[in-house]
């Protein structure tokens, strides 16, 4: 049982992790309708630049908790940067072409970034000493101790947080229903005088900035990062966000949840080295049954 | 050109210059590097202002270039005209092409290099034709092709260690295996549409290689397996010294011994190999299954009311393909000796669909061209080698970008009603 709640909690954990990147997969596929393949390495470079910012502000020594806002700040900002580019060269010259040149230009670009930043950065891994030590233990007198670490914590509230402006965002202001307006019908919304073009830019600037967090978690959780977890980290929270129903914002996270518990609680129970084939496997099974995920429109096919 | 149209692109390039600086400052900027302990920073100042002020000049000079409004630029010109030459000619160009493969070997600048290159690109050129079959014939994304290729490779080296069989028995069998599997994956996921079906191949292909790492005691793990019999040229192998009772190629032939004709044999092996799978597909888009591929592409809901039982017919498209990713796989396995699961990453499955892709999804001539220039373009960069792979991604986005459509765009239909060709 104690065992249970602690892969219960860390699935927690790195399913929040895995939801944050997925929305950036559902945003972009929900308005342009095109695999963002770049979005894992996007994500991969906001944990290099939250890397690097740690470090300048470890040298200076600042507090804490101006630490983490202003890493936090940073890596959203340089990492929107980066996602803003990689749509203006290499999507948005493709929009209305058929839909495969997208993907490739993306996988390109995939590469490309993949590349960049072992060259830039170097091929070794990074290595970080951990800034949030410490935790909350339970069930201190049975056998198995159950930590809930600070940083585990930090994680999950700093999610919902962001969850919660982020649906404040897209729910209640002008921006949110021009995207949602995009969404349904991208020519329609520019004669009512919405800039399209600037809608789907933003849409990346959010997604960038929300697998940079992404990516600041993963530094602080892991403590070790190279030019390759944009990977497999991006393909997980792709397959989370099929699971959830692509296009739908909720459907990320409850997918980026169900991801992360499927991944920790397969490595705890069954085998540390097939989780990977546990993620994919559940992807396969649900899709065969749920076409369109579990909560995602069902749409119809027109001749 | 007016003076406002200067001091517009001026202020649009010192844009580029902030985005560029924002871009590289911290990636390209601040390295870090590991020193005892921790991490530390190395500065890299210069090189950053080295890429911004590259990135305000060239934004520069492409805005006073499309201020003159010459949109057209020289390289869509040039692959348009270019694409008209091959598909007026398209049989003259196949011939030529063939002919020249033929000579290649016998060439007075081919060196032991360029054999290798060629191997390499005809390698490609296969697992690109067969991948053709799936994604330009029937129009199914597979983003997974490396576990068919892997399976093959895998196979074939296991039958061959374990049994000693030779190469004219275990190709076959590597390729059967291969469609095995194909149709084992495909069963299930066919039903999917297409990004779902991308993403599910996606991990199929990472599943064959956890799997690979994973199961020690047959595919001996990340180590791999070694010594994979040579092929033998019908029976002759390629050694200097044969064993007791055998005879090897060079003394049958009366020849000096030399490494080439090994090289030389394997080239051989492998355009034949790729001619076959061409002569195949060609074949076979006319006969019913590869009509109803090409029909299935274009409308899969006229299909089915025609009576065309769609997961069928894909599942024949996925089998096919397969087996030729197997044969090359065998291939492959056959040239190195040595297979590992680090040459079946994501990343080859991604080169064989940018080949496919990028050369215009359906035509052969287009896979041809496409491996010769994206191979071509990572070889070029060879002395650089670790920035080949940014050229190689940089390419792919340049031409789609320039060509969304392929090199060679191809997808008017192999027959047409009352046999009208033009």
């Amino acid at each position: 049982m104690e065992y249970f709640i602690q892969q219960l909690v860390n699935g927690i954990t790195l399913g929040s992790i895995y939801g944050l990147i997925a929305i950036g997969y559902t945003m972009v596929y929900g308005i342009i309708g095109m695999i963002n393949f770049a979005h894992g390495d996007i994500f991969m470079i906001g944990a290099f630049v939250a890397l690097i910012s740690f470090i300048i502000f470890g040298l200076i020594g600042v507090a804490l908790p101006i630490i983490l806002l202003l890493v936090l700040l940073i890596a959203m900002l340089f990492t929107a940067c980066y996602g803003w580019t990689v749509e203006k060269l290499a999507y948005k010259p493709l929009r209305g072409s058929f839909r495969l040149a997208p993907l490739i230009s993306a996988l390109g670009m995939s590469i490309v970034l993949q590349n960049y930043v072992q060259v830039a950065q170097g091929a070794r891994v990074k290595p970080m000493q951990p800034l949030i030590s410490g935790g909350l233990e339970f069930f201190k007198n049975s056998e198995f101790i159950v930590t809930i670490s600070y940083l585990q914590i930090f994680i999950v509230i700093l999610t919902i947080i962001l969850m919660g402006i982020f649906t404040y965002l897209i729910t209640k202001t002008d921006l949110g229903r021009a995207q949602r307006a995009c969404e349904q019908d991208r020519t329609m919304t520019a004669l009512l005088g919405i800039n399209v073009d600037r809608t789907i830019s933003i849409t990346f600037i959010i997604g960038s900035s929300l697998a940079s967090v992404a990516g600041m978690m993963f530094v602080l959780y892991y403590g070790v990062i190279d030019f390759y977890i944009g990977f497999l980290a991006g393909i997980k929270a792709f397959t989370a966000a099929v699971l959830g129903g692509i296009g739908s914002l909720p459907g990320a996270m409850l997918g980026g949840l169900l991801i992360g518990l499927i991944e920790t609680f397969w490595a705890g129970y069954v085998s540390l080295e097939y989780k990977d084939v546990a993620a994919f496997s559940v992807l396969i099974v649900v899709l065969i049954f749920f076409p369109t995920g579990f909560l995602g429109k069902p749409d119809i096919e027109k001749v | 050109m007016e003076k406002k149209d200067i001091i517009q692109s001026f202020k649009d390039s010192l844009f580029t210059g902030l985005i560029a600086l924002a871009l590289f400052g911290p990636i390209v900027g601040l390295r870090t590097a590991s020193k005892g302990e921790g991490l530390f920073i190395t500065p890299q100042w210069g090189v950053v202002f080295l890429l911004v002020g590259l990135c305000i000049v060239g934004r520069f000079l492409i805005n006073l270039n499309s201020a003159r409004k010459t949109e057209i630029t020289f390289f869509s010109k040039f692959t348009s005209k270019f694409s008209a030459i091959t598909e007026d000619k398209a049989k003259h160009f196949a011939i030529t092409a063939i002919l020249f493969a033929v000579v290649f070997p016998f060439l007075p600048f081919t060196d032991r290099y360029f054999m290798d290159v060629a191997i390499m690109i005809l390698t490609y050129i296969m697992l690109g034709w067969g991948l053709n079959i799936v994604v330009g014939l029937a129009g199914l994304l597979d983003l997974g092709y490396v576990a068919f290729y892997a399976v093959g490779a895998y196979s074939y080296a296991l039958i061959a260690t374990t049994f000693g069989w030779s190469f004219w028995i275990c190709l076959p069998l590597a390729g059967v295996f291969a469609a095995f599997f194909g149709i084992l994956l495909g069963f299930p996921v066919l039903r999917l549409r297409g990004d779902y079906l991308a993403i599910v191949t996606l991990g199929f292909g990472e599943i064959i290689r956890i799997i690979l790492i994973n199961w020690y005691e047959v595919t001996n793990g990340p180590d791999g397996i070694t010594g994979i019999p040579r092929p033998s040229f019908f029976g002759l192998p390629f050694k200097r010294s044969p064993d007791e009772g055998e005879t090897s190629f060079h003394l049958f032939f009366n020849l000096e011994y030399s490494t080439m004709h090994r090289i030389i044999f394997l080239y051989y092996l492998i355009l034949v190999l790729a001619l076959i799978t061409n002569y195949f597909t060609l074949k076979i888009r006319k006969l019913p299954v590869g009509r109803a591929w090409e029909a299935l592409r274009e409308d899969e809901i006229a299909c089915k009311s025609l009576g065309v039982n769609p997961t069928n017919t894909k599942l024949t498209a996925f089998a096919i393909g397969a087996m030729f990713g197997g044969f090359a796989g065998s291939f492959f396995a056959t040239r190195q000796a040595f297979i590992s699961p680090e040459s079946f990453t994501f990343i080859e499955s991604a080169i064989i669909v940018a080949i496919v892709v990028l050369g215009g999804m359906g035509s052969q001539t287009g896979v041809v061209l496409a491996s010769i220039f994206l191979i071509g373009i990572t070889e070029m960069f060879r002395d650089l080698e670790q920035y080949r792979m940014i050229a190689f991604g940089g390419a792919m986005v340049l031409i789609m970008v320039f060509k969304p459509k392929g090199i060679l765009a191809n997808r008017k239909p192999t027959i047409l009603m009352h046999g009208d060709k033009k």
